[in-house]
Protein backbone atom coordinates (compact mmCIF):
# COMPACT_ATOMS: atom_id res chain seq x y z
CA UNK A 1 0.00 0.00 0.00
CA UNK A 2 1.45 3.36 -0.95
CA UNK A 3 1.55 6.38 1.36
CA UNK A 4 -1.24 8.36 -0.32
CA UNK A 5 -3.84 5.61 0.07
CA UNK A 6 -2.69 4.93 3.63
CA UNK A 7 -3.29 8.62 4.40
CA UNK A 8 -6.79 8.46 2.92
CA UNK A 9 -7.66 5.36 4.99
CA UNK A 10 -6.16 6.91 8.11
CA UNK A 11 -8.17 10.10 7.69
CA UNK A 12 -11.33 8.06 7.20
CA UNK A 13 -10.60 6.07 10.36
CA UNK A 14 -9.99 9.28 12.32
CA UNK A 15 -13.47 10.47 11.35
CA UNK A 16 -14.98 7.55 13.33
CA UNK A 17 -14.49 9.83 16.34
CA UNK A 18 -17.47 11.83 15.07
CA UNK A 19 -19.78 8.89 15.95
CA UNK A 20 -19.25 9.69 19.60
CA UNK A 21 -19.91 13.38 19.06
CA UNK A 22 -23.13 12.56 17.22
CA UNK A 23 -24.36 10.31 20.04
CA UNK A 24 -23.33 12.91 22.62
CA UNK A 25 -25.06 15.84 20.92
CA UNK A 26 -28.17 13.73 20.36
CA UNK A 27 -28.21 12.80 24.04
CA UNK A 28 -27.79 16.42 25.12
CA UNK A 29 -30.71 17.70 23.07
CA UNK A 30 -32.90 14.68 23.83
CA UNK A 31 -32.41 15.40 27.51
CA UNK A 32 -33.12 19.09 26.93
CA UNK A 33 -36.41 18.33 25.14
CA UNK A 34 -37.32 15.87 27.91
CA UNK A 35 -36.63 18.44 30.59
CA UNK A 36 -38.52 21.23 28.83
CA UNK A 37 -41.48 18.95 28.10
CA UNK A 38 -41.77 17.97 31.74
CA UNK A 39 -41.16 21.43 33.13
CA UNK A 40 -41.35 24.25 30.57
CA UNK A 41 -40.11 26.73 33.19
CA UNK A 42 -36.81 24.84 33.68
CA UNK A 43 -33.78 27.11 33.13
CA UNK A 44 -31.56 24.45 31.57
CA UNK A 45 -30.98 25.72 28.02
CA UNK A 46 -27.58 27.37 28.80
CA UNK A 47 -26.35 24.10 30.30
CA UNK A 48 -27.57 22.23 27.23
CA UNK A 49 -25.54 24.48 24.97
CA UNK A 50 -22.52 24.08 27.22
CA UNK A 51 -22.95 20.31 26.93
CA UNK A 52 -23.40 20.61 23.18
CA UNK A 53 -20.15 22.55 22.83
CA UNK A 54 -18.22 20.12 25.01
CA UNK A 55 -19.57 17.06 23.18
CA UNK A 56 -18.96 18.61 19.78
CA UNK A 57 -15.37 19.48 20.71
CA UNK A 58 -14.46 15.84 21.42
CA UNK A 59 -15.59 14.83 17.93
CA UNK A 60 -13.74 17.76 16.40
CA UNK A 61 -10.49 16.50 17.94
CA UNK A 62 -10.87 13.49 15.64
CA UNK A 63 -11.84 15.64 12.67
CA UNK A 64 -8.82 17.89 13.27
CA UNK A 65 -6.58 14.81 13.26
CA UNK A 66 -8.16 13.73 9.96
CA UNK A 67 -7.43 17.14 8.42
CA UNK A 68 -3.88 17.07 9.74
CA UNK A 69 -3.30 13.62 8.22
CA UNK A 70 -4.78 14.69 4.88
CA UNK A 71 -3.23 18.12 4.42
CA UNK A 72 -0.15 18.48 6.63
CA UNK A 73 1.85 15.24 6.51
CA UNK B 1 -4.97 16.92 -3.92
CA UNK B 2 -7.39 17.97 -6.63
CA UNK B 3 -8.35 21.14 -4.79
CA UNK B 4 -6.92 24.31 -6.30
CA UNK B 5 -6.48 26.13 -3.00
CA UNK B 6 -4.93 24.30 -0.09
CA UNK B 7 -7.53 24.27 2.72
CA UNK B 8 -4.92 24.93 5.39
CA UNK B 9 -3.46 27.87 3.45
CA UNK B 10 -5.67 30.24 5.47
CA UNK B 11 -3.84 29.45 8.71
CA UNK B 12 -0.43 30.48 7.37
CA UNK B 13 1.04 33.49 9.14
CA UNK B 14 2.41 36.16 6.83
CA UNK B 15 5.00 38.66 8.10
CA UNK B 16 3.66 42.16 7.55
CA UNK B 17 6.43 44.08 9.33
CA UNK B 18 9.57 41.99 9.97
CA UNK B 19 11.08 42.73 13.39
CA UNK B 20 14.09 40.88 14.76
CA UNK B 21 15.19 41.54 18.33
CA UNK B 22 18.38 39.66 19.12
CA UNK B 23 17.88 36.16 17.75
CA UNK B 24 14.13 36.29 18.32
CA UNK B 25 11.72 36.69 15.43
CA UNK B 26 9.14 39.14 16.78
CA UNK B 27 7.66 40.11 13.41
CA UNK B 28 4.27 41.79 13.17
CA UNK B 29 2.22 39.11 11.38
CA UNK B 30 -1.36 38.97 10.15
CA UNK B 31 -2.16 37.10 13.39
CA UNK B 32 -0.84 40.09 15.37
CA UNK B 33 -2.86 42.41 13.13
CA UNK B 34 -6.10 40.55 13.85
CA UNK B 35 -5.32 40.38 17.58
CA UNK B 36 -4.93 44.16 17.57
CA UNK B 37 -8.16 44.45 15.56
CA UNK B 38 -10.01 42.26 18.07
CA UNK B 39 -8.77 44.43 20.93
CA UNK B 40 -9.72 47.64 19.08
CA UNK B 41 -13.20 46.43 18.09
CA UNK B 42 -14.00 45.01 21.53
CA UNK B 43 -12.74 48.14 23.30
CA UNK B 44 -14.59 50.44 20.89
CA UNK B 45 -17.82 48.50 21.38
CA UNK B 46 -17.69 48.73 25.17
CA UNK B 47 -16.18 52.23 25.52
CA UNK B 48 -18.40 53.90 22.92
CA UNK B 49 -21.39 51.94 24.20
CA UNK B 50 -20.85 53.13 27.75
CA UNK B 51 -20.12 56.76 26.79
CA UNK B 52 -23.72 57.96 26.65
CA UNK B 53 -25.37 56.66 29.78
CA UNK B 54 -29.05 56.90 28.88
CA UNK B 55 -31.69 55.51 31.20
CA UNK B 56 -33.27 53.81 28.18
CA UNK B 57 -30.27 52.27 26.36
CA UNK B 58 -29.83 52.63 22.63
CA UNK B 59 -28.49 49.88 20.41
CA UNK B 60 -24.80 50.39 21.21
CA UNK B 61 -25.39 50.84 24.90
CA UNK B 62 -27.53 47.67 24.94
CA UNK B 63 -24.74 45.60 23.42
CA UNK B 64 -22.26 46.85 26.02
CA UNK B 65 -24.74 46.30 28.85
CA UNK B 66 -25.82 42.85 27.68
CA UNK B 67 -22.24 41.60 27.37
CA UNK B 68 -21.39 43.07 30.78
CA UNK B 69 -24.40 41.49 32.47
CA UNK B 70 -23.81 38.17 30.69
CA UNK B 71 -20.34 37.75 32.18
CA UNK B 72 -21.34 39.24 35.55
CA UNK B 73 -24.19 36.71 35.85
CA UNK B 74 -21.91 33.87 34.73
CA UNK B 75 -19.42 34.72 37.50
CA UNK B 76 -22.15 35.13 40.12
CA UNK B 77 -23.72 31.79 39.22
CA UNK B 78 -20.53 29.77 38.92
CA UNK B 79 -17.96 31.33 41.23
CA UNK B 80 -20.07 33.20 43.75
CA UNK B 81 -19.56 36.64 45.23
CA UNK B 82 -15.80 36.22 45.74
CA UNK B 83 -15.41 35.90 41.99
CA UNK B 84 -16.46 39.50 41.34
CA UNK B 85 -12.91 40.84 41.74
CA UNK B 86 -11.80 38.69 38.76
CA UNK B 87 -14.53 40.14 36.52
CA UNK B 88 -12.18 42.41 34.49
CA UNK B 89 -9.94 39.51 33.49
CA UNK B 90 -12.77 37.14 32.58
CA UNK B 91 -14.63 39.86 30.65
CA UNK B 92 -11.48 40.72 28.69
CA UNK B 93 -10.84 37.04 28.01
CA UNK B 94 -14.40 36.54 26.73
CA UNK B 95 -14.37 39.61 24.47
CA UNK B 96 -10.90 38.80 23.09
CA UNK B 97 -11.78 35.21 22.19
CA UNK B 98 -15.24 36.19 20.92
CA UNK B 99 -13.96 38.89 18.56
CA UNK B 100 -11.04 36.69 17.54
CA UNK B 101 -13.55 34.03 16.46
CA UNK B 102 -15.96 36.48 14.82
CA UNK B 103 -13.30 38.48 12.94
CA UNK B 104 -12.00 35.18 11.60
CA UNK B 105 -15.34 34.65 9.87
CA UNK B 106 -15.20 37.94 7.94
CA UNK B 107 -14.06 37.72 4.29
CA UNK B 108 -10.25 37.76 4.04
CA UNK B 109 -10.21 37.48 7.82
CA UNK B 110 -7.58 35.56 9.73
CA UNK B 111 -8.62 33.41 12.66
CA UNK B 112 -5.86 33.70 15.26
CA UNK B 113 -7.78 31.45 17.68
CA UNK B 114 -7.16 28.70 15.11
CA UNK B 115 -3.47 28.79 16.09
CA UNK B 116 -2.67 26.30 18.84
CA UNK B 117 0.01 28.57 20.31
CA UNK B 118 -2.45 31.45 20.82
CA UNK B 119 -5.08 29.36 22.58
CA UNK B 120 -2.41 27.51 24.55
CA UNK B 121 -0.93 30.78 25.79
CA UNK B 122 -4.39 31.97 26.88
CA UNK B 123 -5.11 28.65 28.62
CA UNK B 124 -1.72 28.63 30.39
CA UNK B 125 -2.34 32.18 31.66
CA UNK B 126 -5.70 31.03 33.08
CA UNK B 127 -4.16 27.87 34.56
CA UNK B 128 -1.21 29.59 36.26
CA UNK B 129 -3.38 32.44 37.49
CA UNK B 130 -6.00 30.10 38.95
CA UNK B 131 -3.35 27.91 40.62
CA UNK B 132 -1.68 30.97 42.16
CA UNK B 133 -5.05 32.22 43.45
CA UNK B 134 -5.67 28.83 45.05
CA UNK B 135 -2.23 28.72 46.67
CA UNK B 136 -2.44 32.32 47.93
CA UNK B 137 -5.95 31.80 49.36
CA UNK B 138 -5.43 28.41 50.96
CA UNK B 139 -1.67 28.01 51.29
CA UNK B 140 -0.66 24.44 52.00
CA UNK B 141 -4.31 23.35 52.27
CA UNK B 142 -4.61 23.78 48.50
CA UNK B 143 -3.11 20.28 48.16
CA UNK B 144 -6.29 18.85 49.74
CA UNK B 145 -7.91 19.70 46.38
CA UNK B 146 -6.30 16.54 45.00
CA UNK B 147 -7.71 14.31 47.76
CA UNK B 148 -11.41 13.45 47.30
CA UNK B 149 -13.50 13.40 50.48
CA UNK B 150 -14.85 10.21 52.06
CA UNK B 151 -12.86 7.75 49.99
CA UNK B 152 -11.16 4.64 51.50
CA UNK B 153 -7.39 4.94 51.81
CA UNK B 154 -6.71 2.12 49.32
CA UNK B 155 -8.63 3.90 46.59
CA UNK B 156 -6.75 7.15 47.26
CA UNK B 157 -3.57 5.54 45.91
CA UNK B 158 -5.30 5.34 42.53
CA UNK B 159 -7.48 8.45 42.76
CA UNK B 160 -4.89 11.03 43.79
CA UNK B 161 -2.65 10.51 40.72
CA UNK B 162 -5.77 10.68 38.52
CA UNK B 163 -6.86 13.94 40.18
CA UNK B 164 -3.37 15.41 39.79
CA UNK B 165 -3.22 14.34 36.14
CA UNK B 166 -6.67 15.71 35.38
CA UNK B 167 -5.66 19.00 37.00
CA UNK B 168 -2.48 19.39 34.98
CA UNK B 169 -4.16 18.36 31.73
CA UNK B 170 -6.59 21.30 31.99
CA UNK B 171 -4.61 23.88 29.98
CA UNK B 172 -4.22 21.34 27.17
CA UNK B 173 -7.91 20.41 26.93
CA UNK B 174 -8.94 24.06 27.28
CA UNK B 175 -6.66 25.19 24.46
CA UNK B 176 -7.18 22.21 22.14
CA UNK B 177 -10.97 22.54 22.42
CA UNK B 178 -10.96 26.12 21.10
CA UNK B 179 -8.20 25.48 18.55
CA UNK B 180 -9.79 22.31 17.13
CA UNK B 181 -13.20 23.95 16.81
CA UNK B 182 -11.92 26.96 14.91
CA UNK B 183 -9.43 24.95 12.83
CA UNK B 184 -11.92 22.23 11.84
CA UNK B 185 -14.68 24.71 11.07
CA UNK B 186 -12.56 26.95 8.86
CA UNK B 187 -10.96 23.98 7.09
CA UNK B 188 -14.41 22.56 6.37
CA UNK B 189 -15.52 25.91 4.90
CA UNK B 190 -12.41 25.99 2.72
CA UNK B 191 -12.88 22.38 1.54
CA UNK B 192 -16.48 22.95 0.49
CA UNK B 193 -15.44 26.30 -1.00
CA UNK B 194 -12.84 24.45 -3.07
CA UNK B 195 -15.55 22.28 -4.66
CA UNK B 196 -17.66 25.25 -5.82
CA UNK B 197 -15.57 26.36 -8.79
CA UNK B 198 -14.58 22.79 -9.80
CA UNK B 199 -18.14 21.46 -10.10
CA UNK B 200 -19.47 24.22 -12.38
CA UNK B 201 -23.27 24.54 -12.25
CA UNK B 202 -23.51 21.74 -9.66
CA UNK B 203 -21.31 23.95 -7.48
CA UNK B 204 -24.51 25.44 -6.11
CA UNK B 205 -24.68 22.41 -3.80
CA UNK B 206 -21.38 22.92 -1.94
CA UNK B 207 -22.10 26.67 -1.98
CA UNK B 208 -25.37 26.14 -0.10
CA UNK B 209 -23.58 23.80 2.31
CA UNK B 210 -21.07 26.62 2.90
CA UNK B 211 -23.88 29.10 3.58
CA UNK B 212 -25.37 26.76 6.20
CA UNK B 213 -21.91 26.07 7.64
CA UNK B 214 -21.35 29.80 8.12
CA UNK B 215 -24.40 29.87 10.42
CA UNK B 216 -23.04 26.88 12.35
CA UNK B 217 -19.66 28.59 12.57
CA UNK B 218 -21.27 31.78 13.92
CA UNK B 219 -22.94 29.67 16.62
CA UNK B 220 -19.68 27.84 17.34
CA UNK B 221 -17.70 31.10 17.48
CA UNK B 222 -19.96 32.54 20.19
CA UNK B 223 -20.36 29.19 21.95
CA UNK B 224 -16.65 28.46 22.15
CA UNK B 225 -15.91 31.92 23.59
CA UNK B 226 -18.65 31.19 26.15
CA UNK B 227 -17.25 27.72 26.89
CA UNK B 228 -13.70 29.03 27.27
CA UNK B 229 -14.88 31.66 29.76
CA UNK B 230 -17.24 29.41 31.72
CA UNK B 231 -14.56 26.73 32.09
CA UNK B 232 -12.17 29.40 33.38
CA UNK B 233 -14.94 30.35 35.84
CA UNK B 234 -15.29 26.73 36.98
CA UNK B 235 -11.53 26.38 37.46
CA UNK B 236 -11.59 29.61 39.45
CA UNK B 237 -14.39 28.22 41.62
CA UNK B 238 -12.35 25.09 42.31
CA UNK B 239 -9.42 27.26 43.39
CA UNK B 240 -11.53 29.49 45.63
CA UNK B 241 -13.83 26.90 47.23
CA UNK B 242 -11.68 23.71 46.96
CA UNK B 243 -14.51 21.38 45.74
Amino acid sequence: MDLASAKMIGAGLACIALVGAGIGIGNVFAALINALARNPAAQVTPFAFLGFALAEATGLFGLAIAFLILFVF
Amino acid sequence: MALELHPLEQFKTAKLIPIHIGGIDASFTNASLFMCLAVVVASALVILGARRRDLVPGRWQSIAEVSYEFIAKMIDDNVGHEGRQYFPFLFTLFMFVLFGNLLGLTPYGYVFTGQIIVTFALAVVVFIGVTLIGIIRHGFRFLSFFVPHGVPFVLLIILVPIEVLSYFIRPFTLSIRLFANMMAGHTMLAIFGGFVAVLGIAGILPLSVDVLLIFLELLVAVLQAYVFTILSCLYLRDAIHLH
